[in-house]
C-alpha cells in the first residue's frame, strides 16, 4: 500500500495508465475521480464516450453550459436513429472533463465511435453477428429509448459503470454487482454500492485505494463470469474494449506511459488492464459497419436522468445524488433541512424540532439496518414518519421536487444543430413547404396525400409550440377535409425547434412525446379532450393510448357532470374527424362511450335543486349530450349519415341514399391507402390497422350494412354501444318524471323523448298537462314550456301542428293569475320571441281561432297525430310544379307521400341544427 | 390488568386440571410467545437501550419473524412491509412516542402489544381511549378513603398506567388515542416533551426513567374522532399500517375470519363461498384503491373506509342470509345488500360512486352478470 499512497498505485509510478473505474452517475465516484486526478495530475484524461465528440469537449467549459446535458449522436440521414450519453454535474465523466479543461490538459473520448454504434444494429440484422441480446443502443429514439430500456434493466448493475454507454451487460451474465452485494448481505445492489463506495468520503485517505479495490473486485468478478458462461460473450463489449485499448495506447505514446488517466465504467477496468496484442485488437475493430453520424450537446433534465422518464440514465434519485455531491458536509442534516423548506413552502407546518427528530430517526434506522450512513431510504422513512405524519402524499412531493428534482440543463448557443431541426428541414423539402418570413395563406385538401401530410406536420409543430402555421377558418367550405393555414416562419421558431429537441429527434417522435407529457400534466378534463383532438389532427397514433388513458382517468375522477358533458361533444367530434382521416379511433370510441356512461349515471343527481342559471346551463348540457349520443351511435352504426356534412353535392343529385354512402365510404379511405411513407419516415403501428379501418368503412358504407357490419372486428363493440341510446332515453325518462328536476330540464327531456319517438304525443300532452296543472307554480310551468318548445329548437312548428299541445299552453296561460303573470312574462317572451315571424303569426292565428277547430286527434287515416285528417288536395297540388322542376322531367315514384310527411323531415333538420 | 394471568404460572403450559387457575381466554403476548422472547434474549448480542429487554434488531426480528443462529424459529407476528416495523422500533429507540395509524383491522393494536412485549417484556400497561376517558387515566387519581383519612400523600395517589411506565422505564400503550377528548389528550404533551409528570397537590413530580416510551394507536378515517392538536402531533413519529397488499392475502384473511366467526355463530359452512368472498374483496379493494384490479380503469372512491373488517362483516351477514333464508350457498344476492350498505355511507355522493362503478366496471366484467343483477336489484 505504500507504493499506492506515494504516487498513484499501479498508476503512473508503475508506468501504467491510471485507470479509474467508476459507476456512472455515482456522486461518490465523481468525488473520488476528482481526488485521484488532483493527486495524480495526468497529462491527459481519457473518458468513455464517443470520440467524435472530442471537438465538443471545450464547450463543456462554456459558462452557458449547465449540466445535466447529454451528448447526442444521431445518424445524419436518419435523425430518428440516435443515442444519448447523459452527463449530470455529479457524473464522474463530467467531473473528469471539467478537471481536464480547468487544468489545461487535453481530454478525449475513447469509446467506440458513434459512427459504428449507430450502424451496429442494422448491421446485426443483416446477420453479421450472432444476435446480441443486448438492446441495441443507437435506437434510443425508436421505442421510447432502447437507452431507457437497458438503463432500467441495468439500474442495479449500473454500478458496474456500464449503464449509459453502448453495450451494457446481459441478464445471463447476471448482475455482477448484485452478486457482489449479495455476498455482502445486501438485497439491493444499489445500496451496497452506495455504502461501500459512495458513502465513503475519500477524505484524508489514499485517493487511489477505492479504485484499486474496485479493480480487484471487478477482475475477480469478470473471471467468475468468464468461467461460468464460457467465453462470455457480449461481442459489443469486446470490440469496445479493444477500441479503448487502442486509443489508450495511442495516448500513452503521445503523453508517456504514465501520463494518462482513464475514466470508464468499472466493468471495463480489468479488460483495459489486460495485455492484449495490438494486432488482435485491430482485428476486432476492423470492418465495423459505419453510418454518417453527427454529435451535439443537448440540454437534459433530472427527470430524464431518473428511471421514470424516457431516455433515463437508470438512476432513481438524481436530486439526491446532486445533493450528496454538492453538500460539503452533513449531507443528512442538509437534506432534511431542504425537505423542511420545501414542505413549509407548501404550507405544511414543519419546525426545526421536526427536522432534529427526523435526523435522529434516520440515524437510528441506519444503525438498525447496519448502514454506515443514512441513505435515501432511511431519510425518506424518517421524513414520512416525522415530517409527513405517516402520509405518502407529501412524501410524493418531496420525491418529485427534491429526490428527482426539477433541474434543467443548458447548452450554449454554439452547440451544433439538433437533429430535430434536420428532420424538419428534410420534411420541409419533401413536402415543398418553404419556411418564409412573410405570412402566406395555404389551403389544404386533406384528400390529397401531400396536403394531408402537410397538415399533419403543421399540427405536430403546433403541439411542439413551434407555431409556424396558424389555422384559419377556411373560406367558402365547411367540409372537414379542407383546412386553411396562415404560415409565417419567424426567427425565434428556430430557437423553439432547438428547445423542442429535448422531446425527440424527429418531428413525429417529439410531437408524440410532447403530447404524452402534456396529457399527463393537463389540469382539466377539457384540456385532455382538446389534446386528443389535436393528436388525431396531427396523426399521432402512438400518443393516443396515453392521452386516452389520462382522459379516462380524469373522467373517472371528475365529479362535475358539467365537465363530463362538455368533454363528450368534443370527443365525439374528434371521433368523426378521426373517421375522416382514417385514424384508428377504436380506443377513442371506447373512451367516449365510457364517458357517456358516466354522464348517464351522474346526470340525474346533478339535476336536482338547481337555480335558474344552473338549470339553464344543465339544459344545454343535456342538449349537448343528446346530440353527442346521437352522433356517437351514428359513427358506429350508420356512417352514411355521419358523413353527410362532409359529403359532396352528389348527395342531393344522387337521390338514392345507398349510392351516396358508397361514394362517401369508398372515397375517403382511398386518400390514405395511397399515402406514402409517414412523415417521420418510421412505420407507425396505425398503418397496419389502416386497411382494417378501410374495410370497416366500406362494409358500413354498403347499403344494408347495418346488419352486415357486425361481422367485422368492431361489430361486437358497436353492438354493445348500440344500447347507449337506449340507456340515454332511460335517463331522459327519469329526468322527465322527477319533481326535483327544474322545469326547464324536464320540459327539454320530454321534448327530446318526443322527437326520438319514445313518447307518443298523447303521453307528451299528459306530461305537459301535469307540468302546467294549477298546482305548479307559474314560474316553474313557464320554465317547463321554455324547455319544451324554447331555445330555437323548432318548438314553434310543433305547437303549430299539434293543437292539443297548443291548447294546453293556451289554457294554462289564460289561467295564470294576474299577479303571477308579470313574473312569467319575461320567460315566456324569451321563449316565444325566438320563433320566426311566420311561425309566430300562424300561432297567433291559431290561438285566435280557438282550440278544437281542426278537430282530428290520433287514429285518423293520415297517421300523424296532430295533423289534419286528410290531405288538403289543393295545397298539395300547388307544390307539384316546383317539385317537378327540382327533380327533372321524369319524376320517379317518389313524391307521392311527400306532402303528408313533409313537416316531419323539416322538423328533423331543425333539430339537427340545434345539436351541432 | 384485572384479568392478567398469575405470573407464577406459564399459561402456555397450563393444563385445565387440578387446582391451577383456569387458562386465560387470550394470554398476553409476552406469555404466549415467552419462549421466543427468551431465545431471542439469550442470543441477542447487540447493544440494548436502557431497560430494553432486547436490542432493536431483535425486536424487529421478533415482529417480522426469522431463524436464529441456533435454529430457533421466530414466528412472524406482523406480515407487512419490513420498513414499517424498522421505523417503529427505531422510533422507540430514539425515546420518541410512536403513533400507529390505520383503518380498523390493520393490526394496530396487535403490533403495539407485541412491540411493548418485546421492548419492555410487559404489554399490560394500557390506557383504553374512549370518549369518556378521564384525565385520571393518563395522569393519576386519588384513593379517596386514604385521602380523607390521611390527607394528600403518595399513598393516597392512584397512579395511572402512564405514570407507572414512567417510574419503571417501561412501555405504555394508549389505544384509540383520537377517541379521547382533546383536553385529556393534551395532558400527554408535558409527559412526552418534558418526560415528567408534575403532582402539584404534593409539590412533587414523577420523572420518566430511561426506557420509558409510549405507543398510541389511532384510526384517522373514522367520524367523530378528536383530531390531535399539532403540539401533541409533533411529539409522535407516525407509522401508517397499510391494508393487505394483495387480493390473495386479503381473501385469505377474510375467509379465515369469516370461518371463525361463522363457527362461533353456528352458521352452516358454505361450500362455494370462496368465490363470493373473492368478489366482495375485489369490489372493496377496487373502490378503496380507486382503480380496477387490472389497473386499467379508475373509479371514484366512496366516503366509507371499506376496510377488511367491513368485508368480513359483509360476508358474515351474507352467510347468515344464505343459511337462514337462502339455499345455504353464499350467492351474489346474499352479499349485494351488505356491500351496498358498506359502500353507500353518504346517500348522495356515494350512490353515484356506486352506480358508476356498477355500470362502468361490474357490468362489463365476464362472469359477474349475477352479481351485477343482484346489485342493480338492491340499488334500485
Amino acid at each position: 500500500m505504500t507504493g499506492v499512497a506515494e504516487g498513484g498505485g499501479q498508476g503512473p509510478e508503475a508506468g501504467r495508465p491510471l485507470l479509474l473505474g467508476v459507476r456512472h452517475h455515482g456522486p461518490g465516484s465523481a468525488r473520488a475521480v476528482r481526488a485521484a486526478l488532483d493527486a495524480a495530475r495526468p497529462r491527459t484524461v481519457l473518458v468513455e464516450g464517443p470520440p467524435e465528440a472530442d471537438a465538443l469537449i471545450p464547450l463543456a467549459a462554456d459558462e452557458d453550459m449547465r449540466p445535466p446535458v447529454a451528448l447526442l449522436a444521431h445518424a445524419v440521414d436518419e435523425p430518428g436513429r440516435s443515442a444519448f450519453w447523459p452527463l449530470a454535474e455529479f457524473s464522474p465523466e463530467w467531473v473528469a472533463l471539467r478537471w481536464a479543461l480547468e487544468h489545461g490538459v487535453p481530454a478525449r473520448f475513447i469509446d467506440l465511435p458513434a459512427t459504428h454504434t449507430l450502424a451496429w444494429e442494422a448491421w446485426e440484422k443483416e446477420g453479421h453477428e450472432e444476435g446480441l441480446e443486448k438492446g441495441p443502443r443507437p435506437e434510443g429514439q425508436h421505442q421510447g429509448g432502447g437507452e431507457a430500456g437497458s438503463e432500467n434493466r441495468n439500474g442495479n448493475g449500473g454500478a458496474s459503470g456500464d449503464d449509459d454507454a453502448p453495450g451494457a451487460w446481459e441478464g445471463v451474465r447476471g448482475d455482477p454487482l448484485g452478486r457482489l452485494a449479495a455476498v455482502a448481505g445486501y438485497d439491493d445492489p444499489e445500496r451496497w454500492w452506495e455504502d461501500v463506495v459512495e458513502h465513503r468520503s475519500t477524505g484524508a485517505k489514499d485517493p487511489f485505494a477505492p479504485f484499486a479495490a474496485i479493480e480487484e473486485a471487478m477482475g475477480a468478478l469478470r473471471e467468475a463470469c468468464a468461467t461460468e458462461a464460457g467465453e462470455h460473450g457480449d461481442g459489443r463489449d469486446l470490440v469496445r474494449e479493444a477500441y479503448m485499448r487502442i486509443q489508450m495506447r495511442a495516448a500513452q505514446r503521445e503523453f508517456g506511459p504514465d501520463g494518462v488517466a482513464v475514466v470508464c465504467g468499472a466493468w471495463h477496468v480489468p479488460a483495459l488492464r489486460r495485455k492484449v496484442a495490438v494486432a488482435a485488437d485491430r482485428a476486432l475493430v476492423k470492418g465495423l459497419p459505419k453510418v454518417k453520424a453527427d454529435l451535439t450537446w443537448v440540454p437534459w433534465t433530472h427527470r430524464r436522468l431518473a428511471r421514470a422518464g424516457g431516455y433515463g440514465a437508470g438512476i432513481d434519485s438524481p436530486g439526491w445524488y446532486a445533493h450528496l455531491f454538492g453538500a460539503p458536509d452533513r449531507p443528512v442534516e442538509r437534506w432534511l433541512t431542504k425537505v423542511a423548506v420545501l414542505l413549509r413552502a407548501e404550507d405544511r407546518m414543519v419546525s426545526s424540532a421536526h427536522v432534529i427528530e427526523a435526523v435522529r430517526l434516520a440515524e437510528t434506522l441506519a444503525a438498525l439496518r447496519g448502514r454506515p450512513l443514512p441513505g435515501l431510504s432511511e431519510t425518506s422513512d424518517a421524513v414520512r414518519a416525522v415530517l409527513c405524519e405517516g402520509s405518502d402524499v407529501p412524501l410524493a412531493l418531496v420525491r418529485d421536487r427534491l429526490v428527482v428534482g426539477d433541474v434543467l440543463g443548458e447548452v450554449p448557443a454554439g452547440a451544433p444543430a439538433v437533429p430535430l431541426q434536420r428532420d424538419l428541414d428534410r420534411l420541409q423539402r419533401r413536402l415543398r413547404l418553404k419556411p418564409e418570413a412573410d405570412a402566406r395563406e395555404l389551403a389544404l385538401d386533406l384528400r390529397k396525400d401531400n396536403d394531408a401530410e402537410r397538415s399533419r406536420l403543421l399540427h405536430r409543430l403546433r403541439l411542439l409550440r413551434i407555431e409556424w402555421g396558424d389555422p384559419t377558418a377556411s373560406p367558402g367550405s365547411t367540409g372537414t377535409f379542407r383546412e386553411a393555414w396562415r404560415l409565417r416562419w419567424e426567427p425565434e421558431l428556430s430557437v423553439r425547434t432547438a428547445e423542442a429537441g429535448v422531446w425527440g429527434t424527429t418531428v413525429l417522435a417529439a410531437a408524440t412525446a410532447k403530447a404524452e407529457a402534456d396529457a399527463v400534466a393537463a389540469r382539466g378534463l377539457a384540456e385532455v379532450t382538446g389534446l386528443a383532438e389535436r393528436c388525431l389532427l396531427a396523426g399521432l397514433p402512438d400518443a393516443l393510448p396515453t392521452v386516452m388513458r389520462v382522459l379516462a382517468d380524469r373522467a373517472a375522477l371528475d365529479t362535475d357532470v358539467g365537465h363530463l358533458a362538455q368533454a363528450l361533444p368534443a370527443l365525439v367530434r374528434s371521433l368523426r374527424y378521426g373517421d375522416v382521416r382514417g385514424t384508428d379511433t377504436r380506443a377513442l370510441a371506447e373512451v367516449a362511450a365510457g364517458l357517456a356512461e358516466r354522464v348517464f349515471v351522474g346526470l340525474p343527481p346533478a339535476c336536482a335543486s338547481l337555480d335558474a342559471d344552473a338549470a339553464d346551463e344543465m339544459r344545454r348540457h343535456v342538449d349537448a349530450v343528446h346530440a353527442a349520443v346521437g352522433m356517437l351511435e351514428e359513427t358506429s352504426t350508420t356512417p352514411g349519415r355521419a358523413d353527410a356534412p362532409a359529403g359532396t353535392a352528389a348527395e342531393t343529385a344522387g337521390g338514392r341514399p345507398g349510392a351516396v354512402e358508397r361514394d362517401g365510404g369508398g372515397g375517403r379511405p382511398g386518400v390514405f391507402t395511397g399515402g406514402d411513407p409517414d412523415l417521420g419516415g418510421q412505420s407507425r403501428p396505425a398503418r397496419g390497422g389502416l386497411p382494417g379501418a378501410v374495410e370497416t368503412d366500406r362494409g358500413r358504407g354498403r347499403p344494408g350494412a347495418s346488419t352486415g357490419g357486425n361481422e367485422d372486428l368492431g361489430g361486437e363493440f358497436r353492438a354493445a354501444r348500440g344500447g347507449l341510446r337506449e340507456r340515454w332515453r332511460g335517463v331522459l325518462r327519469v329526468l322527465s318524471g322527477r319533481d326535483t328536476v327544474p322545469g326547464v330540464i324536464r320540459g327539454r327531456t320530454v321534448r327530446l323523448l318526443l322527437d326520438e319517438g319514445e313518447l307518443d304525443q298523447g303521453e307528451a300532452a299528459r306530461l305537459m298537462g301535469l307540468a302546467l296543472s294549477p298546482g305548479t307554480p307559474p314560474s316553474d310551468a313557464a320554465a317547463w314550456i321554455e324547455g319544451f318548445v324554447g331555445g330555437g329548437s323548432g318548438g314553434g312548428l310543433l305547437l303549430m301542428h299539434d293543437e292539443r299541445l297548443l291548447g294546453l299552453v293556451d289554457g294554462w296561460l289564460t289561467a295564470v293569475p294576474a299577479d303571477a303573470f308579470t313574473d312569467v312574462l319575461p320567460l315566456l317572451r324569451r321563449t316565444f320571441s325566438a320563433y320566426e315571424p311566420g311561425v309566430r303569426r300562424t300561432l297567433g292565428e291559431l290561438v285566435r281561432r280557438g282550440p278544437g277547430q281542426r278537430g282530428g286527434g290520433p287514429g285518423t287515416d293520415s297517421g300523424t297525430p296532430g295533423f289534419a285528417a286528410g290531405l288538403d288536395e289543393g295545397r298539395a297540388d300547388a307544390v307539384l310544379p316546383v317539385v317537378r322542376l327540382l327533380l327533372g322531367p321524369a319524376p320517379g315514384p317518389g313524391p307521392g307521400p311527400g306532402p303528408g310527411s313533409d313537416p316531419g323531415p323539416a322538423d328533423d333538420d331543425e333539430l339537427a341544427g340545434v345539436g351541432t | 390488568m384485572s384479568v392478567s394471568v398469575d405470573p407464577t404460572t406459564d399459561p402456555t403450559s397450563v393444563q385445565p386440571s387440578g387446582n391451577e387457575p383456569a387458562e386465560a381466554l387470550r394470554p398476553h403476548a409476552e406469555d404466549a410467545f415467552a419462549d421466543e422472547l427468551t431465545a431471542l434474549a439469550a442470543q441477542d448480542d447487540r447493544p440494548r437501550p436502557a431497560r430494553w429487554k432486547l436490542s432493536p434488531w431483535a425486536v424487529a426480528t421478533y415482529l417480522l419473524g426469522g431463524v436464529l443462529p441456533d435454529g430457533t424459529v421466530i414466528s412472524p407476528k406482523y406480515v407487512g412491509p419490513r420498513r414499517l416495523v424498522e421505523v417503529a422500533v427505531s422510533t422507540l429507540a430514539t425515546d420518541r412516542a410512536l403513533l400507529l395509524l390505520g383503518v380498523p383491522g390493520t393490526a394496530k393494536t396487535w403490533v403495539s402489544e407485541h412491540l411493548a412485549a418485546a421492548v419492555s417484556g410487559d404489554s399490560t400497561l394500557l390506557v383504553q381511549g374512549t370518549a369518556g376517558t378521564p384525565e385520571e387515566a393518563i395522569r393519576y387519581g386519588w384513593n379517596y378513603a386514604q385521602l380523607l383519612a390521611h390527607g394528600p400523600s403518595r399513598d393516597a395517589l392512584v397512579p395511572s398506567p402512564v405514570m407507572r411506565a414512567m417510574a419503571e422505564g417501561a412501555t405504555v400503550r394508549v389505544e384509540e388515542l383520537t377517541r379521547i377528548p382533546a383536553d385529556v389528550q393534551d395532558s400527554l404533551i408535558t409527559i412526552l416533551s418534558e418526560k415528567t409528570l408534575p403532582i402539584p397537590e404534593l409539590g412533587q413530580e414523577v420523572q420518566a426513567v430511561r426506557g420509558f416510551s409510549l405507543i398510541a394507536t389511532a384510526n384517522d378515517r373514522d367520524r367523530g374522532v378528536n383530531e390531535l392538536s399539532s403540539a401533541l402531533r409533533r411529539r409522535f413519529n407516525t407509522v401508517v399500517l397499510p391494508l393487505p397488499e394483495s387480493v390473495e392475502a386479503e381473501v385469505d384473511i377474510v375467509a379465515r375470519r369469516v370461518d371463525q366467526i361463522g363457527r362461533s355463530l353456528d352458521l352452516p359452512a358454505a361450500p362455494d363461498g370462496i368465490d363470493e368472498i373473492r368478489r366482495v374483496v375485489t369490489v372493496f379493494r377496487e373502490l378503496r384503491a380507486g382503480v380496477t384490479s387490472d389497473g386499467r380503469t379508475k373509479v371514484k372512491s366512496p366516503s366509507g373506509t371499506l376496510s377488511t373488517a367491513e368485508a368480513i362483516s359483509v360476508v358474515t351477514g351474507g352467510l347468515a342470509l344464505a343459511a337462514h333464508f337462502g339455499d345455504g350457498v353464499l350467492r351474489a344476492g346474499d352479499v349485494a345488500a351488505g356491500i351496498l350498505g358498506a359502500v353507500v355511507r353518504d346517500p348522495a355522493a356515494d350512490r353515484v360512486v356506486w352506480q358508476e362503478y356498477l355500470e362502468a366496471v361490474v357490468r362489463e366484467r365476464a362472469g359477474w352478470t349475477d352479481f351485477y343483477r343482484a346489485c342493480r336489484e338492491v340499488s334500485a
